[in-house]
């Protein structure tokens, strides 16, 4: 674990993934200390017919509270909010969440580059986000964002994502403030708490 | 798409000039997703800056049409939540259907896919020919679409499985012609249609309806707003009517939701 975590501290962590992020996810989660105080959410490509199956799948290797978001929801510390299949999911300067059932972007619903963006105004440079495997170049633009309004970009190490293509799009587009491998981002989510 | 070419102040100052130009008053729809909206449009339309763009809303009635069309969200299909119509066919058409008569507002038709799912779940009811649906929108030219029932051939895949899954029972394509690259619907569907435009946040109540079907429109208002509609809607069914919502809406916060019992696990609640 080579980096470090500037004092700016996180109002929201976000994480974007498509094709080969739930390993990922599956390896983050169980490490997460439980007393994260900022939230986390997800915004993760899917079926839409497989509704629960990535909350329920979560639920059982954390000890956060795990719910797909509610339309007008309030993100709060601590919590996890899966975005939920089939709804772009905006946040508001409330810092509540929309959903919005509007065209796809980069052939997805959710898009994450529709989560980024929105936050990236929102909460500025206290925004942390990351992009894991995928196979689509969804993200790179919301990353753009992110970097504009001075928030954090983390990306996954292309050479360990199971599907290389969206992390090495990023790469390629966006000045990433880290690239760090599967195995290291619990610790970096860990100390953006401190 | 750059996220940051308007900003909220400039929303604001557009919505206003909608609202004192063309009497559209979007100012209490969730901002999140309508700043998306008015940042794609412009984005789409190449505008080199919001003086230009503004102007453009403001003064050019053809442009102020388009503007409607894509503020709006338009994305819809048939049988769309395929466990929600099987509760609509087995739980609530079948009660409605011994009343003489069965009057349907679906608000927020768009291009009218659920209007026809709707149509043809009371057709195998045997309920269509005592049955009228209004479907109304905000937006004149989806009614135009809505009014033709002719959907774009390669949803119709989807539309099919949605229909089976929802309990269909037949064959989906005997519903519609294929022209082209479009499906064309059976007239008897939209015979017992009303098509007619209806804005949620200025109109008013038009008759008493036994169920109203409204899904996927509230998530674009606020819950002021949100909460006006439920009481438009409140003022609109009949007692022991029914009320379907969106797969993530409620009426969870809405003071009177008491007055209403959630039907099984789906977003369908009947007044008491």
């Amino acid at each position: 674990m080579a980096e470090t975590v500037d004092s700016t501290s996180c109002g929201a962590l976000i994480i974007g993934g498509s094709a080969g992020s739930l390993d990922v996810l599956l390896e983050i989660f169980p490490a997460l200390r439980n007393d994260i105080g900022f939230p986390i959410v997800l915004v993760i490509h899917r079926k839409a017919s497989n509704e629960s199956l990535l909350t329920d799948l979560l639920k059982s290797r954390t000890t956060l509270e795990v719910s797909e978001a509610e339309e007008k929801e309030f993100l709060s510390p601590g919590k996890v909010f899966i975005a939920p299949a089939d709804y772009h999911m905006l946040i508001e300067d409330d810092q509540s969440i929309s959903l919005d059932y509007s065209e796809k972007v980069n052939y997805s619903r959710p898009s994450i580059d529709v989560t980024f963006q929105s936050a990236a105004e929102v909460f500025g440079e206290k925004l942390v986000c990351i992009l894991l495997s995928g196979s689509n170049a969804d993200g790179v633009e919301g990353l753009k964002s992110v970097n504009n309004f001075g928030g954090k970009v983390v990306i996954q190490n292309p050479n360990t994502a199971i599907m290389p293509y969206m992390p090495q799009q990023a790469v390629q587009n966006v000045k990433p403030h880290v690239i760090l491998d599967s195995h290291n981002m619990a610790d970096y989510i860990n100390k953006l708490n401190d | 798409m750059i996220s940051d070419a308007i900003d909220n102040e400039q929303v604001e100052i557009l919505l206003n000039d909608v609202l004192e130009s063309h009497g559209y008053d979007f100012l209490e729809y969730s901002h999140a997703s309508i700043k998306r909206r008015i940042i794609r449009l412009y984005g789409l339309d190449n505008f080199v800056s919001f003086a230009e763009f503004r102007y453009a809303v403001k003064t050019d009635k053809q442009y102020f049409k388009r503007f409607l069309e894509e503020i709006t969200v338009n994305v819809t299909e048939m049988f769309r939540d395929p466990s929600f119509y099987k509760s609509l066919r087995n739980d609530v058409l079948p009660v409605l259907g011994t009343y003489p008569f069965i009057r349907i507002w679906v608000a927020g038709c768009s291009t009218g896919e659920e209007a026809y799912s709707l149509a043809i779940v009371l057709k195998e009811l045997n309920l269509l020919n005592k049955s009228l649906i209004y479907a109304t929108d905000i937006n004149p030219s989806v009614l135009d679409k809505a009014k033709k029932g002719m959907f774009p051939l390669n949803y119709l895949k989807q539309y099919s499985e949605n229909y089976l899954q929802s309990g269909g029972l037949k064959d989906f394509s005997t519903y519609y012609t294929a022209n082209y690259s479009l499906a064309k619907f059976d007239e008897s569907l939209n015979s017992k249609m009303i098509f007619s435009t209806h804005n949620l946040v200025s109109d008013h109540s038009f008759n008493e309806f036994q169920l109203i079907l409204c899904r996927n429109v509230l998530i674009y208002f606020d819950k002021d707003l949100q909460h006006k509609v439920f009481n438009l809607f409140d003022g609109s069914i009949e007692k022991l009517g029914y009320l379907a919502l969106g797969s993530k809406e409620s009426l969870e916060f809405w003071p009177k939701a008491k007055e209403y019992k959630r039907v099984k696990m789906e977003k369908i609640w009947r007044k008491l």
